[in-house]
């Protein structure tokens, strides 16, 4: 789960992090008071959508010349004529796609007068299985291109678990950053309080783009992006609450509440299938034959005639699918379970499209069986393999 | 011969008492009998679990006195995701030498703090997130559907649930049969990875060929490639087929498994295909042509 920068630097803050002073804006009328609760004069007026890139993001109803997605303001009347221009419109980024997202909220900071910008972050190192510190002297800039460019410009260091940021780890830190004086004293309580963050929080990805030294030689957190494990959302309420589902797409948030994994893709064949492997392996075959998948669904292990139901009413919800592949390999999954939920819903909402049903192992049978007895226009398919060639040919004759 | 588990393994179940751990304890036991000796529940201890078919086994209120009462050397664990980090650990501290986790969705976190207990143990973890380990006729830990596997020389290792049974059954209707197979799970951080389990399919002498089975996300392909390339200059190879599921995926969006996304422009598919290929491993651009594949990389 991703939250905005500004809810992600009020966490840090909490935490005792250095951010800047700042307001959230939600409508237009809100930018005056807010940017005269900050000291100025230089302010930051930043677009607040769930994607990287905003600085040179473009609003695709302004003019190609508008200004970007994050922009500096040196009056209030400045942060208001930007907000004006900013708020409700659409910015496209190189994460957001084509078709850009709405800007609903904008967060008005107070300016820094910036010495050097570096990057920060920490996330799980699969690798060695602990949280690790990523960090460069090279800040404000994308880390894939300096990984790829100057890799020997990035520190990863993994933290042990039982011991936190230790006075060494500090050292190396402060080192890699190559911060002295104020800033490196700064460091040695901004890690620390970053790691706890990051693990009383179960967060993902904690990522500080730029951290920077300002002119007075102090830290300051200057962009944040928090992401957290999904997993462990259900003992934080608190994390739970600062969800924005005006960022989600509508299909994957009605999957969430039946505790699907599901994720809209842009083809014309919808796949429903158990285990995420599978359902990605699904997907890279109906490529393979030519086509394009609408969607990954994983119905996971322990689903019920009544998830099923809805996997296959969210499938068929979408205007862009043309055929419908189900693909179980029944371990955990019972295959009638599937069949009895397939035919539930085809019962319930309609079928206009082909289907093609391949189902194998736990039960395999007595699936069948109620598929057939089912009376529906349903395809079998033998193996994965006559499965996807059927579903393809079925779409593209269609 | 075989890994990991064999017709001698005693198993025991955390989380036998729930519907899951419940319906695939009888799936073990109708499964050429595995050993299935005990379950634990701390408010259950002394009492009996009694299966649909009639079959029974003791609950005992901690692993280290189902371990003391029964000689297990295994546990398998169906624990919820919020108390299945502790169910790792309780079985570390009891050193139970095998514990398969089958548990999905448990907090990163939590597996950052088993992974650090494990390493200073002498107990292996396998998963969580996985399907399990299952040697034909002999012993089946976890969900994996029994019905599909034959005895015979292949060993299969992978990182999906699902696409175990696609290999195994593949193989099974080839013809080859296999020795083990071993779901390593779906999760970032986790007990054995892709590098332990071919150490262990090298030095088995039944085992003739391996299918390996990735996805996108991490490193672990590419690590367990250079490790075959390695050990091939020191003379220990076997013809391997291979797998990578997620060609299709957009970056950044987790696809299912927790550990299954591509971030920051790594663990995309390509590399991991290039690095198996570089490897000598024969990749199936097909889910459904694994067994056929393998039979190819048989055939030289």
């Amino acid at each position: 789960m991703n939250i905005h920068e500004y809810q992600a630097k009020q966490l840090l803050k909490s935490y005792g992090a250095p951010v800047a002073d700042g307001v959230p804006v939600f409508e237009k009328g809100e930018a005056e008071a807010a940017a005269k609760q900050l000291p100025g004069p230089l302010y930051v007026v930043k677009s607040q959508i769930h994607a990287g890139g905003r600085g040179k993001g473009k609003f695709t109803e302004l003019g190609a010349d508008a200004k970007g997605g994050v922009r500096l303001a040196k009056s209030v009347e400045e942060v208001v004529a930007h907000t004006n221009e900013m708020l409700g419109n659409t910015l496209v980024t190189k994460q957001t796609g084509p078709a850009g997202k709405q800007v609903n909220r904008l967060y008005i900071e107070d300016g820094a007068d910036i010495d050097r910008e570096l990057y920060l972050s920490i996330l799980i190192d699969r690798t060695v299985g602990r949280p690790a510190f990523v960090v460069s002297t090279e800040g404000g800039m994308d880390i894939e291109a300096v990984a790829e460019e100057t890799p020997e410009k990035i520190l990863t260091l993994p933290i042990d678990p039982d011991t936190g940021v230790t006075a060494d780890d500090v050292k190396k830190l402060n080192e890699a950053l190559k911060l002295e004086g104020d800033a490196a004293k700064d460091g040695e309580t901004l890690f620390p309080i970053l790691y706890k963050a990051f693990t009383e929080k179960d967060m993902s990805l904690l990522e500080v783009n730029p951290l920077i030294v300002m002119d007075n030689g102090r830290l300051r957190v200057l962009d944040a992006k928090v992401s957290f494990d999904g997993n462990a959302l259900f003992r934080h309420e608190d994390v739970v609450a600062l969800r924005d589902t005006t960022e989600e797409d509508a299909k994957e948030i009605e999957a969430s509440k039946y505790d699907l994994a599901y994720v809209a893709l842009d083809g014309n064949i919808g796949c429903m299938v158990n285990g995420a492997g599978l359902a990605m392996a699904t997907m890279d075959i109906i490529k393979l034959y030519g086509a394009e998948p609408a969607n990954f669904l994983d119905v996971g292990g322990g689903a019920t005639k009544e998830k099923v139901t809805a996997a296959f009413k969210i499938i068929t919800a979408d205007p862009a699918v043309e055929g419908i592949l189900v693909n179980i390999f029944g371990g955990i999954m019972r295959c009638d379970v599937i069949a009895e939920g397939v035919v539930a819903a085809v019962k319930e909402v309609g079928l206009k499209v082909p289907l093609v049903v391949r189902l194998e192992g736990t039960n395999v049978d007595l699936g069948k069986k109620i598929i057939n007895e089912s009376g529906l226009n349903v395809i079998a398919a033998d193996d994965l393999d006559d499965a996807a060639k059927k579903i393809v040919a079925a779409v593209k004759g269609s | 011969m075989s890994i990991l588990v064999n017709k001698d393994t005693k198993v025991l179940v955390q989380g036998l008492t729930g519907k899951t751990g419940t319906f695939h304890t009888e799936q073990a036991l109708a499964y050429h009998g595995t050993q299935m000796v005990g379950g634990i529940h701390p408010k259950k201890g002394g009492s009996t679990w009694t299966g649909q078919g009639g079959e029974e086994l003791p609950i005992f209120a901690s692993v280290a006195e189902g371990k003391d009462k029964t000689g297990a050397n295994a546990s398998v664990i169906y624990v919820p995701p919020a108390g299945a980090g502790a169910a790792i650990i309780e079985a570390i501290e009891a050193e139970i030498p095998l514990i398969v986790c089958i548990t999905e969705g448990i907090p990163v976190m939590d597996m950052v703090h088993v992974k650090a207990k494990l390493e200073k143990s002498n107990s292996r973890l396998i998963g969580p997130n996985c399907p399990g380990v299952l040697t034909p006729n002999e012993c089946k830990i976890g969900i994996m559907p029994g019905n599909i596997f034959q005895k015979g020389s292949v060993g299969v290792v992978s990182r999906s649930g699902t696409l175990t049974y696609e290999a195994v059954f593949q193989t099974t209707n080839a013809g080859l049969g296999q020795t083990t197979a071993v779901g390593i799970g779906g999760d970032p951080v986790k007990g054995t990875e892709f590098i332990d389990v071919l150490e262990m399919f090298l030095a088995d002498d039944a085992t003739e060929s391996i299918i390996m089975i990735g996805e996108i996300g991490g490193s672990a392909e590419e690590e367990a490639a250079q490790f075959l390339r390695d050990e091939a200059k020191k003379g220990r190879k076997k013809p391997m087929a291979g797998f990578i599921a997620g060609r299709t995926a957009p970056p950044g969006r987790t696809m299912g498994h927790a550990g299954a996304v591509i971030s920051g422009g790594k663990g995309g598919a390509e590399d991991k295909i290039a690095a198996m290929e570089a490897a000598g491993i024969k990749v199936s651009p097909s889910p459904a042509r694994l067994g056929q594949t393998l039979v190819e990389a048989i055939k030289g």
